[in-house]
């Protein structure tokens, strides 16, 4: 193997961390950056803290879609600082300020170094910033980008909101109505999600990972459970893996639904608002009877699924998401042919395909903007290795293809569903998932209904996880509503922030 | 004579006490469109009784004008709707010229209500007050030139004379004038009252505020009357609406009086069927409407000038 490049691994294939590349400072970077310029994207770029006093390394998982191969690397860094890819390469920002936060090591030449949690360091005395260790930093208290000027006026919203909502805080650097700036500062929902699952897998960690952001439950317990099958070389029972993407799918329609019916609310639609606000409910009764949990809690886990459906079960699952779909286009169909929605939706909060792959967009937002990624199809796990969804895409980038592509993916996703419980396979449900094997890594995508989920496992030698990094898809794409937000009307944020729908707590972790 | 302070006493009551219905019965109308079942039509009467009860919270930023704000605008539209000659009766407050007061008292309440909202010093208000006044601008030419319309056919500055029961004759010379001013009349009506598609009343999201957005900071009884002024307010509006629409009197006040209730029971359903099957316009398309409103105005009064 050649000692200067990334290894090559599948999503979900474990790899003895020994044979995991260890290179120099300069070759690491040379890799990501060539690896972004071929067409690759930072799927994780994370630190770690092997020992409490040691020195940090840095590990990075590139997604390449086009041949569906995970490349992943590591360097270790010799001091607390190291200079910055940011500006060459734009979508590891967030990537090198969370490195700093966590573990305070400095990426010198950051164009904007703020803490993203706004958290102490994990290594005691190590401080990105210089503060002093007992210093329980306060959130949102940090400089924010400012436009200066005579008629420059600055908005500030949250992190209390006026809606039922997980808190954030907005800055708006506004000209009248019109947005020059906006700046995202979160942080106010972090639990501390990485550093509780260190240590595992345990009773705690399935319930941990399924509370990461409580709308992506099946998500993120999905990537978990296929990190800690591979680490354990489990095979999980074809039945159990149909079971498994159905749950997903019922997420992404519940999702998706209530998206629909939260943009019609945002432009004042009554009929589709009213309507899909109880679809949506109703995709949630049929998580539960697949499972007993609306959010489907409990569904997955390791080895295969906890519920089996029976054949009357399948029967009445299979009647009611007919039903509930044929609501569901006729309350689209409302949305699609009214004209007063359609001017709203159309050319608000565009975002161009450039600045989507220079950000490294994820999930509908980036199909929106016309990019051909979905894991499902890029990164194909379990059943969608053998029965594909097409993927959606819309080339214009605006609330209306964020709008669209949703739709078009509950289509897929209910066909998809349907298609799959007519030939359930026969089977059990779930195997015994084992014990993960010491030292090893493994990198998992799977595409949530908010993009692509990025799960990495190191375990240390007794098999335990020496360190657990997730990466939500909200972690990518918060930067472009802030992106979209440029050159458009105030009034029209409520209706961008509702089209990216991106999850505090999945970003907080 | 008793007569007289009879149909004074029934002006006074319908003109108090049926505002919050309408807002009542608009809810509902969307309810039903949205195949909900929806608040009681008495639940804003519950509300204000609520408000009425509560303690207020005052933000130590703020001075007088704070709290001058939900009192001018109650009082301005009090005294407005007294002023319009409801169902062809006179009307309570009538001397010539009173056209005139009644532009200045809407002026007023919207240049204290702006004024209230500036005083909190909240980027928030600030933003609202600045939306409320641009549209104003727009708004205000479109009632005076359907003013102006009314003034010419009934040769008065008098509102009593130029929406009273004389009204009626005037439809078969000049009804193409008046259709235009109820058309523009009521998009006011819906630019005026914070209804879709100009702002939308349910809305949480203080970004996209225009009319709710001023009055963020009103809390208990202030709070009840910033609603119950605005529920006088779309009373005003819809009875300027009824009037135009239907001047006939049957010189009964048991016949007369139904008939302005129902009209403006149907204003408000019109109001309810308009937002639920439509979105809000973009922002920056609010003005466009309102424009628009102006010119069916101005078509009526050169129809009228021909």
């Amino acid at each position: 193997m050649n000692g200067h490049s990334l290894v090559v691994l599948r999503s979900g294939q474990a790899m003895p961390r020994a044979r995991i590349p260890q290179l120099p400072l300069p070759d690491f970077q040379r890799a990501i950056t060539a690896g972004v310029a071929a067409g690759q994207r930072v799927a994780a770029l994370f630190a770690d803290a092997p020992a409490a006093d040691g020195n940090v390394e840095l590990y990075a998982v590139l997604a390449d879609s086009a041949r569906a191969r995970l490349r992943v690397g590591r360097t270790t860094l010799d001091s607390d600082h190291f200079p910055s890819l940011t500006p060459q390469c734009p979508q590891v920002h967030l990537f090198e300020r969370e490195i700093a936060e966590q573990y305070g090591v400095r990426p010198e030449g950051h164009p904007w170094l703020k803490p993203v949690r706004f958290h102490a360091s994990y290594r005691p005395g190590h401080d990105a910033w210089g503060r002093s260790s007992g210093e329980t930093p306060l959130i949102g208290a940090t400089d924010y980008y400012r436009v200066e000027g005579d008629e420059i006026h600055e908005v500030a919203v949250g992190p209390v909101h006026a809606g039922v909502i997980e808190p954030g805080h907005f800055r708006f650097q506004c000209h009248g109505e019109h947005v020059f700036h906006l700046e995202i500062s979160l942080g106010y929902q972090h639990r501390g999600a990485e550093r509780t699952l260190a240590g595992g897998p345990n009773k705690r960690t399935i319930h941990t990972l399924e509370t990461v952001a409580g709308d992506t439950s099946i998500g993120h317990a999905t990537a978990y459970c296929q990190a800690l099958e591979a680490l354990a070389g489990c095979q999980v029972p074809i039945r159990a893996e149909v079971l498994r993407a159905v749950a997903l799918e019922l997420e992404r329609l519940a999702n998706h639904t209530g998206d629909l019916g939260a943009l019609a609310g945002d432009v004042g639609f009554l009929p589709t608002a009213a309507f899909c606000g109880r679809l949506r409910g109703d995709f949630l009764n049929l998580t539960a009877l697949l499972c007993g949990s609306r959010f489907g809690r409990g569904m997955v886990r390791p080895g295969g699924a906890m519920f089996d459906l029976d054949d009357a079960r399948r029967e009445q699952f299979l009647k009611c998401l007919q039903s509930a779909f044929r609501d569901v286009e006729n309350a689209a169909d409302l949305l699609w042919n009214s004209a007063s929605v359609q001017a709203r939706f159309e050319g608000t909060g565009a975002v161009s395909l450039e600045t989507c792959l220079e950000l490294g967009l994820v999930g509908p937002a980036a199909r929106a903007c016309g990019l051909e990624c979905d894991v499902r199809q890029d990164f194909p796990w379990g059943i969608y290795r053998f029965a594909q969804v097409p993927v959606s895409t819309w080339s214009t980038g605006d609330v209306f293809a964020r709008a669209y592509v949703r739709w078009m993916e509950i289509q897929r996703s209910v066909a998809f569903i349907r298609e799959q419980l007519q030939g359930l396979p026969d089977g059990p449900v779930r195997a015994d998932a084992g014990v993960p094997k010491p030292d090893h890594l493994v990198a998992v995508l799977v595409e949530g209904w908010r993009g692509e989920i990025c799960h990495v496992a190191l375990t240390d030698a007794a098999g335990k996880f020496a360190r657990y990094k997730i990466v939500d898809p909200s972690f990518h794409n918060w930067t472009g509503l802030a992106i979209a937000l440029r050159d458009q009307q105030i009034s029209d944020f409520p209706l961008c922030n509702k089209s990216f729908n991106l999850s505090y707590c999945g970003h907080d972790l | 004579m008793i007569l007289t302070i009879l149909h004074t006493a029934l002006h006074v009551v319908v003109a108090l006490a049926l505002p919050p219905l309408l807002l009542g019965v608009i809810a509902k109308t969307k309810a039903l469109f949205a195949g909900r079942v929806g608040p009681p039509v008495l639940q804003p009467y519950y509300d204000l009784w609520k408000l009425a009860q509560k303690g207020s919270v005052f933000s130590t930023t703020t001075t007088w004008v704070f709290c001058a704000g939900p009192v001018v605008g109650l009082v301005t539209a009090v005294l407005a709707v007294l002023l319009i000659p409801l169902a062809g009766s006179d009307a309570p407050l009538s001397f010539p010229g009173d056209v005139i007061l009644l532009a200045y008292l809407l002026g007023l309440s919207r240049f204290f209500t702006a004024a209230s909202a500036l005083d909190t010093g909240s980027s928030f208000e600030g933003m609202g007050a600045a939306r409320e006044v641009t549209f104003a601008c727009l708004a205000e030419p479109a009632i005076f030139l359907g003013l102006l319309v009314l003034a010419k056919l009934s040769g008065s500055l008098q509102l009593e004379k130029m929406l009273g029961g004389s009204l009626a004759a005037q439809w078969s010379a000049a009804g193409a004038p008046l259709v235009l001013v109820i058309l523009s009349w009521f998009v006011v009506l819906l630019a005026e009252n914070s209804r879709i598609p100009f702002d939308d009343p349910g809305t949480h999201l203080e970004l996209t505020m225009v009319h709710e957005v001023m009055v963020l900071d009103h809390s208990g009884p202030a709070f009840g009357m910033v609603l119950y002024g605005a529920s006088l307010k779309l009373f005003l509006f819809a009875a300027l609406v009824v009037r135009l629409a239907l001047p006939q009197s049957a010189g009964f006040a048991w016949l007369d009086w139904p008939v302005f209730i129902a009209g403006m029971l149907g204003v408000a359903v019109a109001v309810g069927v308009v937002e639920s099957t439509m979105a809000r316009l973009r922002l920056t398309q609010v003005p466009v409407l309102l424009v628009a409103a102006c010119l069916l105005s101005a078509f009526g009064v050169v129809l009228l000038l021909r």
